[in-house]
């Protein structure tokens, strides 16, 4: 078995998606490669080659990948994998758009969000906004995965001062990686000194309760004191309180932090599918018929405008 | 210019599943069925584009059982102008459903496709890629918004820190995400007029393509199901909780 990994990255560092996809690739077993494709991400590859489990990490540095577009990035994959029985990346929107295109032109079909694995071909996903786990068995010679990373511990990092190798890819088949059809215009990024959604211990997320984008600033202060990230219920983001990366959910992100507190979110199956595989959940709503207090470790049924100060100044 | 989008029946995203009991896979009789919501954004995007005279014509497709005609007749009832069915009681799953669009796509030159980001039921968020890798055509995946601007695409995603806007070249291939835009109901006298309107049924043999999945399903088991909590009566005691009994503060 051999298992190429695509390293997620993003502001030139190597993100946190990656060691979690290192060690599903460790569960399926066999050597390990990462591919580091960017421009200017000689940085990303020094830190992918001190995860621990991995063989070599290979680097095309190239302005054609400067966004990983699906086209390039596609093109880039479907050339290099060829000597693999594995291909994986996290189910991350980057993964998500390059993958599939890469298992189409190998003709083979594509795994989504494993969140297990049962032996090299045979691999747990989630189906039905989670409300059903399929096992499923691929026979295809090459396996094209993503990764659900709340699924897996992440990858330790080797020693410190040891490190896997760097590589090259050699490029020169990519005619200067052009890329006519698909051009990058611009990217608006929500700026945050927060942890990551996908990475914080803890999710403090407002819903369709919280009335506005302004009342969000209420879980301004508990996320402070705790730590946490913020995230939102569909319905929130629709209404145009909050962006759309902080949307939780079946189509959104799926968070399993340590501690998860849903304020005014009814608690659809949609929403729990983001969120209910957290340690524990808090529920603050103040109809105690509302369904997300089925999954709630403790619910409190309140008005989450008299909830949320009163909880900042206990903290 | 020609729209083509692409519909599949699925569960409608209301109804609670439940796994047979011999583990085999999700139990589906006598569950409401309807079009996958994503795909309901697709079709309300073609409209609006014909709307504004950027399409001339809209042409739904979907792959499965007979069953699925049902989806098609509400793309005509939204605005779709004719319908392609590719009929097959196979499972089919995002490589089959995208080589037999490959071919649809082959034979009716579209200027534009829309798919779904995700079907609901699977929930693979494939098809799309599939297609456009399948038909070398460029991909603007979770739209929430797409202009057309000569034999150019503007494409704004949405991506995990935020958004992202694409320039493509058409034919091109899109995604919708939620918020590209809201999709209308149907009224009765469109839902009469679509029973009228053109729906044209293939096989995938006719097409030349095995859409039957290669994925095997060995088993579907229902999650892990979370024990019950309980309600506590103050914000005091909610903290106290959490750091005593939880300890997660
Ligand atoms: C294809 C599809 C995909 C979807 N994907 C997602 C997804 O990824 N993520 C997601 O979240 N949703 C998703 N949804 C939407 C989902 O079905 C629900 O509509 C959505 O989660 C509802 O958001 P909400 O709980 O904030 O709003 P509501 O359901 O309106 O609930 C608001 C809650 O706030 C409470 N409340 C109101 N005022 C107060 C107050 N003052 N104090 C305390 N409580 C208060 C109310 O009692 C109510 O329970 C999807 C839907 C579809 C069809
Ligand atoms: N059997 C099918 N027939 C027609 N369109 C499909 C089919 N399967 C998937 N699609 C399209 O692809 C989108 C994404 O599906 P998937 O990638 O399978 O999650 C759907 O919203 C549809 O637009």
């Amino acid at each position: 078995m051999s298992i190429l990994v695509l390293a997620e990255h993003h502001d030139g560092a190597l993100a946190g998606a990656t060691a979690h996809v290192v060690a599903a690739a460790q569960a399926i077993g066999g050597d390990i490669d990462v591919l580091v494709a960017g421009e200017n991400v000689a940085a990303v590859a020094e830190a992918a080659a001190k995860l621990d489990g991995v063989a070599k990490v290979r680097l095309a540095d190239h302005a054609a990948y400067a966004h990983l577009l699906a086209e390039p990035t596609a093109a880039l994959l479907n050339e290099l994998v060829g000597d693999y029985t594995h291909l994986l990346a996290a189910a991350s929107t980057t993964g998500k758009n390059v993958l599939p295109r890469v298992a189409a032109l190998k003709g083979v079909s594509q795994l989504s969000e494993i969140i297990g694995v049962e032996s090299a071909d045979t691999f747990q996903r989630p189906i039905y906004a989670g409300n059903a786990i399929a096992t499923v068995q691929s026979g295809d010679p090459l396996k094209v995965i993503t990764v659900r990373t709340t699924g897996f511990d992440a990858a330790g990092s080797l020693q410190e001062g040891s490190s896997a190798d760097i590589e090259a890819v050699d490029l020169s088949f990519t005619n200067g990686a052009d890329n006519a059809q698909s051009t990058f215009v611009k990217e608006t990024l929500a700026q945050s000194d927060r942890p990551e959604l996908g990475a914080a211990k803890v999710v403090i997320s407002g819903g369709r309760g919280m009335g506005n984008g302004e009342n969000f600033t209420l879980l301004d202060g508990i996320a402070d004191r705790l730590g946490a990230a913020i995230g939102a219920s569909r319905a929130a983001v629709d209404a145009g309180f909050v962006p759309n990366d902080m949307q939780v959910g079946q189509t959104g992100k799926i968070v399993a932090p340590e501690l998860y507190i849903a304020v005014g979110i009814s608690g659809a199956i949609q929403h729990l599918a983001g969120m209910k595989d957290s340690k524990v959940i808090v529920a603050i709503n103040k109809d105690e018929e509302a369904p997300i207090f089925q999954v709630a470790d403790y619910g409190l049924v309140a008005d989450l405008f008299e909830a949320l100060p009163e909880l900042e100044s206990k903290l | 210019m020609k729209i083509l989008v692409a519909v599949k029946r699925v569960i409608d995203y209301n109804v609670k599943i439940r796994v047979k009991p011999d583990h085999s896979d999700v139990d589906l009789t006598n569950v409401k069925m309807a079009m996958n919501p994503f795909c309901e954004i697709a079709v309300e995007e073609a409209v609006r584009l014909k709307d504004k005279g950027v399409a001339t014509e809209i042409v739904a497709v979907t792959v499965g059982p007979k069953a699925a005609q049902e989806q098609l007749r509400t793309a005509l009832a939204l605005g779709a102008d004719r319908a392609i069915h590719v009929e097959t009681d196979a499972r089919v799953e995002s490589l089959g459903a995208a080589k037999a669009l490959a071919k649809v796509v082959e034979a009716e030159q579209p200027g534009l496709v829309i798919l779904g980001k995700q079907a609901i039921d699977t929930d693979n968020n494939q098809t799309g890629q599939m297609l456009a890798a399948l038909t070398g055509l460029p991909q603007g995946t979770f739209a929430s918004e797409v202009a057309v601007e000569g034999d150019k695409l503007q494409v704004t995603r949405e991506i995990d820190g935020g958004l992202q806007t694409l320039e493509l070249t058409l034919p091109a291939i899109v995604t919708t995400d939620l918020r590209l835009n809201e999709p209308r109901y149907a009224k009765l006298p469109d839902i009469m007029k679509a029973k009228k309107k053109p729906m044209d049924v293939k096989s995938p043999s006719d097409l030349g393509v095995e859409v039957a999945s290669k994925v095997k399903l060995l088993k579907v088991e229902p999650p892990a199901e979370r024990q019950g909590g309980i309600k506590v009566g103050s914000v005091d005691e909610l903290v106290d909780k959490l750091k005593n009994e939880a300890k997660v503060l």
